[in-house]
């Protein structure tokens, strides 16, 4: 049978580990690119192996797309495992660190109440400002950030999306898909 | 063993067991032409006029000879003239190994003299691009740029040494090990085995389950792709096609993978496939594409195409699978191990029916009496008169269409093309590595007015290295296939494709030393090949033709496979 796709436009999250070489980064941030598709969030960071980068991308996209994206990456010989997750079937986290400027007494006591409605962190502060660490989904992350608008944000450093399946699964497991990429960068 | 940094690049080609290189040196690669002065008696270099032309000349020497083409180049200037080259080997997944030199790492990004971010540049159109800044390891990155580049679905990749890698008194360990034993060792050991533990073997289920498919089908066709050419699984190719008696439609790059004069070919199948080969596609209910990636040259309209029937792909790259038409059913492994396992499991089948109704689309090829020169006579002539076995490279527009549906290709190698990227000027190149490779073989070039202008510089590496090979020049003084599109599609505004223009191409071989003819009818034709032939030397026919020939049939893009424009 062949396949249907869903169409719709949503929010994949793309998970991708690869060997950790030089230029490996924008070997896979241009495949986005060349299609012309805005990366809407990208991490990278190290795994629990020895050498291999965990690269997490966010995008917009229907599912012919975000397929046609996993198969580049996938062929491409640094790379060991793609995973496309979806809202339902996995955790998504980001970190913000948010610079608010507070002047008075009773604006940093106010940003610090908000601070602990939304179990963010007071992690800096001098006579004129408050620099608050958050770790939450994007949209307690963005709910929090609307808040401290009234208060005047000077400056805020945001980590893109990171994300990781529910349950006992994991990116490492062996699978069909995972063997026919591996048999066309077989060296032997 | 310590040794030179720059004799280690020779010795890691040595180890390839390469003899033959293709390229142009320049300030950053001096030391590695110094080096390959010492090392002359081993590997023979071949001076080409151009960059593009040695990349070109690498490609066509892989594609004919199934080895790894190599090309050298300098920084900058050098390595951009090859990205033509690069990327041509690439869509048509030649593998070819390109070594340039950067500039020294102290002026690394600064805009030095000739310098250019060439692994930056390489990399969308590489398998892969490596930047050595390191000499020791030089071996490492050798050894696995071949293993990458041969195996899997080939590819070119590149190597860019930094000037003071290659410097005269950089020392290095190094052992040599011969490239079976050497892919199991340094870096390429993860890609021999941590991905699979085990040689990749095809998934025996899928096998079975293309057998049950086949068992049920009634109207099967077979598509032969640039990965039987690839792979050399033109006899287990051929063995599957008989068995499954089904007609056999060939892509341009498929071309040499099942002879093109077989009993069950429909020829060419796409924008310019012939009416059997396209009907076939339309009224086929299992529809076997092996090593092709349904091109938008071959799957004008993937809604439409081949819609009664099942699709199956077989390919190694997974990548392709569902790229461009949705497929019922895969196979991934390399062609020749698929089509053995097919070939195994598969009883004899008979078709006759299906065949009765596609078969006789084929129209009779023979060309008709004209009182001009045709290009269909020109190709004719060649079919009679050439060896059976020439190589024919080919450039890229109505010519090459022409020579594709006109002449037979009996074994990969035998056709060289630019099908992919469709490079014009690819041609030549390609004709002199293909000679350099198969000195014993006769080279015939076939080309345009238009293409040929493109890289005709190279006639003096023809000249210089006493290559026989035989330029056909088909002119027609345009441009042609885009004033076909411009006839057809855009109300004749022959808008800048009329090379009413120079030069002479018979006075311009001369003034390259080579033998140059002017042919105006088939006899002319007949007389000047055999001449040209029997001569031994590399010459120019240039054949003259009709302004308004036109490449019959024709699909325009985008359509039904069967809506054909022209008949």
């Amino acid at each position: 049978m062949k396949k249907q796709l869903d169409t719709r436009r949503r929010l994949y999250t793309l998970c991708i580990l690869v060997r950790d070489i030089p230029g490996v980064l924008s070997q896979v941030a241009r495949l986005f690119s060349r299609k012309g598709y805005n990366i809407e969030s990208i991490v990278s960071g190290e795994t629990d192996r020895p050498g291999i980068t965990r690269i997490t991308i966010g995008i917009l996209a229907d599912q012919g797309m975000i397929e046609q994206i996993a198969a580049q990456c996938s062929k491409l010989l640094p790379v060991t495992a793609v995973k496309i997750l979806d809202e339902d079937t996995s955790i998504r986290r980001e970190i913000a660190l948010v610079k608010v400027g507070a002047a008075d007494r009773n604006a940093r006591d106010e940003v610090i109440q908000l601070a602990n409605i939304f179990r963010a962190k007071v992690i800096d502060v001098s006579r004129e400002s408050l620099t608050l660490g958050i770790f939450g989904s994007n949209s307690k992350i963005t709910a929090l950030i609307g808040m401290l608008t009234d208060y005047g944000i000077l400056e805020i450093a945001k980590t893109g999306t990171i994300a990781i399946e529910r349950g006992r699964s994991t990116i490492y497991d062996d699978n069909k898909l995972k063997e026919e990429y591996d048999y066309g960068k077989h060296v032997l | 063993m310590k040794i030179r940094a720059t004799q280690a690049i020779m010795e890691c080609l040595l180890e390839q067991e390469v003899d033959t290189v293709f390229g142009y040196p320049g300030g950053t690669i001096l030391n590695v032409y110094d080096e390959l002065y010492r090392y002359q008696d081993k590997i023979r270099h071949v001076l080409t006029a151009h960059e593009q032309g040695a990349a070109h000349a690498a490609d066509g020497y892989a594609r004919a000879t199934g080895k790894v083409g190599v090309c050298f180049a300098t920084s900058g200037p050098g390595a951009t003239n090859l990205t033509t080259g690069i990327a041509t080997a690439h869509l048509d997944s030649s593998p070819v190994v390109f070594i340039t030199c950067n500039v020294g790492e102290s002026l690394l990004g600064k805009d030095a003299f000739q310098e250019v971010d060439s692994t930056g540049i390489a990399m969308p159109i590489t398998k892969a691009a490596f930047l050595v800044r390191d000499a020791q390891q030089i071996p490492d990155v050798m050894r696995q740029a071949f293993a990458v580049a041969a195996t899997g679905r080939p590819g070119p990749v590149l190597i860019d040494f930094l000037k003071n890698v290659t410097a005269l008194d950089q020392m290095i360990d190094y052992t040599f090990i011969p490239w079976r034993e050497n892919r199991k060792c340094g870096s390429l050991q993860p890609l021999g085995d941590s991905h699979l533990p085990k040689k990749p073997e095809p998934d025996q289920e899928d096998v079975e389950k293309l057998l049950e498919m086949i068992a049920q089908a009634e109207r099967p066709l077979l598509i032969c792709g640039g990965g039987v050419v690839r792979g050399r699984a033109h006899r287990e190719f051929r063995e599957f096609a008989e068995k499954l008696d089904a007609p056999v439609a060939i892509t341009l790059m498929g071309g040499g993978g099942f002879p093109g004069g077989h009993p069950l070919t429909t020829g060419m199948i796409g924008m310019h496939g012939s009416r059997a080969s396209n009907v076939a596609c339309d009224e086929c209910d299992l529809l076997i594409a092996v090593g092709c990636r349904f091109s938008d040259r071959v799957a004008l309209d993937p809604a439409t195409f081949a819609s009664q029937s099942k699709i199956v792909q077989i390919d190694i790259d997974r990548a392709e699978i569902d790229k461009n038409v949705p497929t019922d059913h895969h196979i991934i492994g390399s062609a020749r191990r698929v089509l053995t396992l097919l070939n195994q499991g598969m009883p004899q089948y008979h078709h006759e029916a299906w065949k009765e109704r596609i078969l006789p689309l084929r129209q009779p090829s023979a060309a008709e009496e004209s009182d001009h020169l045709t290009p269909q006579q020109v190709l004719e002539v060649i079919r009679r008169r050439a060896p059976k076995d020439a190589i024919v490279a080919t450039d890229v527009g109505q010519h090459q269409m022409w020579a594709i549906k006109y002449l037979h290709f009996d074994y990969p190698g035998q056709l060289l093309t630019s099908g992919g990227f469709g490079t014009m000027g690819f041609g030549l190149g390609a004709a002199i590595g293909a000679q350099m490779g198969n000195p014993d073989k006769r080279v015939l070039h076939i080309t345009g007015d238009g293409c040929f202008r493109m890289n005709c510089h190279e006639l003096c590496t023809v000249e210089h290295y006493h290559l026989p090979i035989i330029s056909i020049v088909f002119n027609n003084g345009t441009l042609g296939m885009v004033r076909q599109w411009q006839s057809l599609i855009y109300n004749h505004h022959y808008s800048e494709t009329t090379l009413d223009r120079g030069p002479d191409f018979v006075k311009l071989a001369e003034a390259y030393g080579l033998r140059g003819f002017r042919v105006r009818t088939r006899e002319e034709m007949e007389r000047t090949l055999d001449e040209a032939l029997a001569s031994g030397t590399g010459a120019v026919i240039d054949c003259m033709l009709d302004i308004d020939e036109m490449v019959r049939p024709m699909v325009a893009a985008g359509s039904p496979i069967t809506d054909f424009l022209l008949d």
